[in-house]
């Protein structure tokens, strides 16, 4: 598992956010690819009867998961795939490194994968001897530069052209000074030819594996998943167990959703149906749990196992966009990442959860309907009650929470609030608001409250 | 004719008790009988959204009590109403009055929209007027439609506004984004709230707003807060001020 | 296997109980001029589009293009179209197939909503035709034409017939740099359907 040290969120949000000019460039980038998710979901008219469609598949799926995952199995099998179970992230790595030491493969190719990710795959088979060049655009940028991808679709959309200009000139030779993309991108599509041209393995991600035919799909634009499996003899298939779903004539639902709130095309280039191994080649399946099966059993946030990592809910989300997916620390960032992660652990991440407004945008465009910003308030729950919100916040709250239980006390603390405000200078009230009045002025305070108000105006009751 | 029972939010009762009058007044002059029950405090929101969930419950109880015998409680507020209609059930599953309180308490355009039947507001408002669209009114209340379904357009408050005589509205360039107030958020994560408050600032002024207006003060708060401190030209009024003709 | 089993055991000791599996039903695009519609789609996923009577004007209409008058490596898999210099048949590694400037590929139905053609895996000698070229053209017939994919999916019957393929797209692309669109990412720099009848 790659050991991240935990972020705080407001700490690291406040970094990004303090670049107001980056932060904005992130925010119209990320901005625009929400604006062409719409576009795309106006072609549909019944979207929102896809959307339903999508979300009972899966919460059909997850609460059946164990049959479905041993029929994918035996159909897959039947067509000479091997099939391995992990456990967790340790187990499939060594399992895909076993697979690659026995046939002393030390060149693998990799398209986009975040559980391959999650699990800490390429530092664990780098210390190993072998090289994994990522191959997706975005990933192979990060991998440059030695970062995690920032976002689980677009992994390089925090960073500038003219950034990616220098790295390429360093790496790839490309001219100095140079930023233009097509430049930039034809360098890395020669470099990348060769790459796979030398490969002895390919390993990708699953987007689904379909029960009732044992076929993986992955898709992708760039075509890099297929060309990564097509020349090389191994193909090794790395997924969640919940990327499950029970039949192929549920793709037609996934596949119409997919692209369009990803990235508001109409599908991807390409989406392969990988069934068995090519002829004189191998196909290898690694199942992974890494914790699925325990949030299988936790309500409400195992809806959370129906995310098709579209990432719909990052581009959406108006503080994902304002603080970067680093913010998160975590492979998956964003809503879905604020609701997953806080899972591994009692008290991980227990930032996440409050970083955000609660909102609900990120709900409206999940394709599968997740209700991420209950998830998020459920996770804030859980986290109080196990010690883990910060410990001022809450007795702030506890205090806040008594004066109001009692209407004489509320109406004594609102009047002397009002005295203060009133009587106290505004740089020192400012100042006593602390982070409220940093940035913001108070209102200007009122010299009855409604309730004296009413009361002068309509008697006692 | 049912009795409508105020439910003023605490920093309204506290801070914009203009909002709770002009509340009042706009209930009255369609027909409604009001009263404000004075036990009222807060609808346990602050320790709700927090995660608090034992700090909420006696306040959530305490409102089902206060709010129990009258046919419909309306507040000028989609948090708070939101947080009745869809928190108390997990806060206080047992109160003998939870169903009839829930199912009767109503954010105010809601209710004038939807169970007085207004389709025309009188009065004249020759202001340009951007609405901020406030995120629980919107996406659990279903004021509107939201920018990010696909279903038939509507927009209750928007329709309300825009029969009042004389007023321009005007769209920001995105429609319903969140203002970065989000409760403890405010304070907690102030450097995103204060950036994401101060974008649909300029938003609302590229969109030529000169006033700003919403169903929820808390938003509106935090937006005008910033507002002053940059010393913006904008004004920022609840949608009931709007309503009842109020320029300030 | 431990793993397996424990894997198993714990999803059924965990498993909720869900919803039976739903219908598929109250979606599907209807299109009055399904054509018009694909032409519409390919055009928007980057590819070209061509509409031609019969393979004979296919194959004029492809060699008349630059991707083929300029191509110095082609290989078809549609007799009649395209005048191939390479049998990939004849391949048996797929690396030698760097440096395939065109191939024609067939495709077995087209997507009118989205642009995509189903490439049918097994009438590939090699799933690197699909990404190694320069250039993809594919041809398809006019009565191939399905609505969308939940109608893809039911013509292809994959359970029924099990067997690999893929959905091609227009040409390979990325935005991975300042959401900059580039066409000709790892794949193929262009596609072009020729839809024939």
């Amino acid at each position: 598992m790659t050991a991240r040290a935990e972020v705080s969120h407001p700490e690291a949000a406040a970094r990004f956010a303090a670049d107001e000019p980056r932060a904005h460039w992130h925010d119209q980038a990320l901005w625009f690819v929400r604006v062409k998710r719409d576009r795309a979901a106006a072609q549909i008219p019944e979207w929102e009867r896809l959307r339903e469609l999508a979300q009972a598949v899966k919460a059909h799926a997850m609460a059946n998961l164990a049959g479905y995952l041993e029929t994918f199995e035996r159909n897959a099998a039947a067509r000479g795939a091997v099939v391995h179970w992990a456990r967790d992230a340790e187990e499939h790595n060594r399992i895909v490194h076993g697979l690659l030491a026995e046939r002393g493969v030390t060149r693998v190719v990799k398209s986009k994968s975040m559980l391959t990710e999650e699990c800490g795959l390429n530092p664990y088979l780098e210390a190993r001897g072998v090289e994994v060049v990522d191959t997706d655009l975005g990933e192979r940028i990060v991998q440059f530069r030695h970062e995690p991808p920032s976002h689980i679709v677009l992994p390089a959309i925090h960073i500038k052209k003219e950034e990616i200009g220098e790295l390429f000139h360093e790496k790839l030779g490309t001219a100095a000074g140079a930023s233009d993309p097509k430049y930039l991108t034809e360098a890395a599509r020669g470099h990348l030819r060769r790459k796979f041209l030398e490969a002895q393995a390919g390993i990708t991600g699953v987007n689904f594996a379909v029960a009732d035919t044992g076929a993986v799909v992955v898709c992708t634009n760039e075509g890099n998943a297929d060309m990564g499996t097509a020349l090389p003899p191994l193909h090794i298939a790395c997924m969640g167990i919940e990327k499950l779903v029970p039949r192929a004539a549920d793709l037609g639902v996934f596949l119409r959703l997919l692209a369009r709130s990803a990235t508001g095309q109409p599908v991807t280039t390409y989406s392969t149906h990988f069934l068995g191994p090519k002829p004189g080649g191998e196909l290898h399946l690694v199942l992974v749990d890494n914790g699925r099966s325990a949030l299988l059993g936790r309500d409400p946030f195992r809806r959370a196992l129906s995310c098709i990592r579209c990432g719909a809910c990052m581009n959406t989300c108006p503080v994902f966009r304002r603080s970067g997916g680093y913010s998160y620390g975590t492979t998956v960032p964003g809503p879905i990442g604020s609701v997953l992660s806080p899972a591994q652990r009692d008290g991980a991440h227990a930032t996440l959860p409050f970083a955000s407004t609660l909102c609900g945008s990120c709900a409206d465009v999940c394709p599968v309907r997740i209700d991420l910003h209950h998830q998020l308030l459920a996770w804030r729950q859980v986290l109080v009650r196990g010690g883990h919100a910060p410990a001022g916040k809450t007795l702030g709250l506890k205090l806040t929470a008594w004066v109001l239980g009692s209407t004489w006390r509320y109406a004594l603390a609102g009047r002397l609030a009002r005295a203060a405000m009133r009587l106290l200078p505004a740089g020192l009230m400012a100042r006593l608001a602390g982070a409220w009045g940093r940035q913001r002025d108070l209102p200007a305070p009122p010299p009855e409250s409604f309730r004296d108000l009413y009361r002068r105006t309509h008697g006692r009751p | 004719m049912p009795t409508v029972a105020l439910f003023v939010p605490c920093y309204v009762d506290q801070l914009y008790p203009q909002v709770a009058v002009a509340t009042l007044r706009l209930l009255e002059r369609y027909g409604c009988k009001v009263v404000f029950p004075e036990d009222q405090t807060c609808c346990g929101q602050p320790m709700a959204n927090a995660g608090q969930a034992d700090d909420a419950r006696p306040l959530a109880e305490k409102f089902l009590s206060t709010f129990a015998p009258y046919d419909h409680v309306v507040a000028p507020s989609g948090s708070c109403v939101s947080m009745v209609k869809h928190q108390y059930p997990g806060l206080a599953p047992d109160h003998p009055s939870l169903q009839k309180v829930r199912e009767n308490t109503y954010e105010l355009c809601e209710y004038l929209h939807d169970v007085l039947g207004v389709r025309r507001v009188e009065g004249r408002y020759p202001h340009t007027v951007g609405l901020h669209r406030s995120c629980h009114g919107l996406r659990e209340l279903r004021l509107g439609s939201g920018s990010e379904r696909r279903v038939p357009p509507f927009d209750k408050v928007k329709t309300l506004l825009s029969t009042l005589d004389g007023i321009t509205l005007v769209e920001p360039s995105r429609a319903d984004e969140c203002c970065g107030f989000g409760g403890t958020f405010a304070v907690t994560e102030e450097k995103v709230s204060c950036l994401m408050g101060r974008d649909r600032l300029d938003d609302h002024r590229q969109a030529g707003a000169e006033v700003i207006t919403g169903v929820d003060m808390s938003c509106l708060m935090h937006l005008d807060g910033l507002a002053r401190r940059e010393r913006r030209d904008v004004k920022v009024l609840h949608v009931a001020q709007v309503l009842l003709g109020e320029a300030a | 296997m431990a793993a397996r089993d424990d894997i198993l055991a714990a999803l059924r000791r965990n498993a909720p109980a869900g919803p039976p599996r739903p219908e598929l039903d109250g979606v599907g695009a209807r299109f009055a001029d399904p054509p018009a519609q694909l032409e519409q789609a390919v055009t928007a996923v980057g590819g070209a589009f061509l509409r031609v009577p019969d393979l004979a004007a296919a194959d004029a209409a492809l060699r008349a293009l630059p991707i083929h008058r300029d191509a110095r490596r082609i290989a078809s898999l549609v007799p009649g179209v395209g005048a191939p210099t390479v049998d990939p048949a004849t391949v048996t590694d797929p690396h030698q197939l760097e440096g395939l400037d065109l191939v024609v590929l067939r495709g077995a139905l087209a997507v009118a909503e989205n642009g995509a053609v189903w490439i049918e895996g097994s009438s590939l000698p090699h799933h690197a035709l699909v990404v190694i070229p320069e250039h993809v053209a594919v041809v398809v017939d006019a009565a191939a034409i399905v609505p969308d994919l939940h109608a893809a999916y039911a013509a292809l019957d994959l359970p029924g017939r099990p067997r690999w393929g893929t959905f091609l797209a227009g040409p390979s692309k990325t935005a991975d740099i300042e959401q900059s669109l580039v066409i000709g990412a790892h794949g193929a720099r262009s596609s072009t359907l020729l839809l024939v009848g």
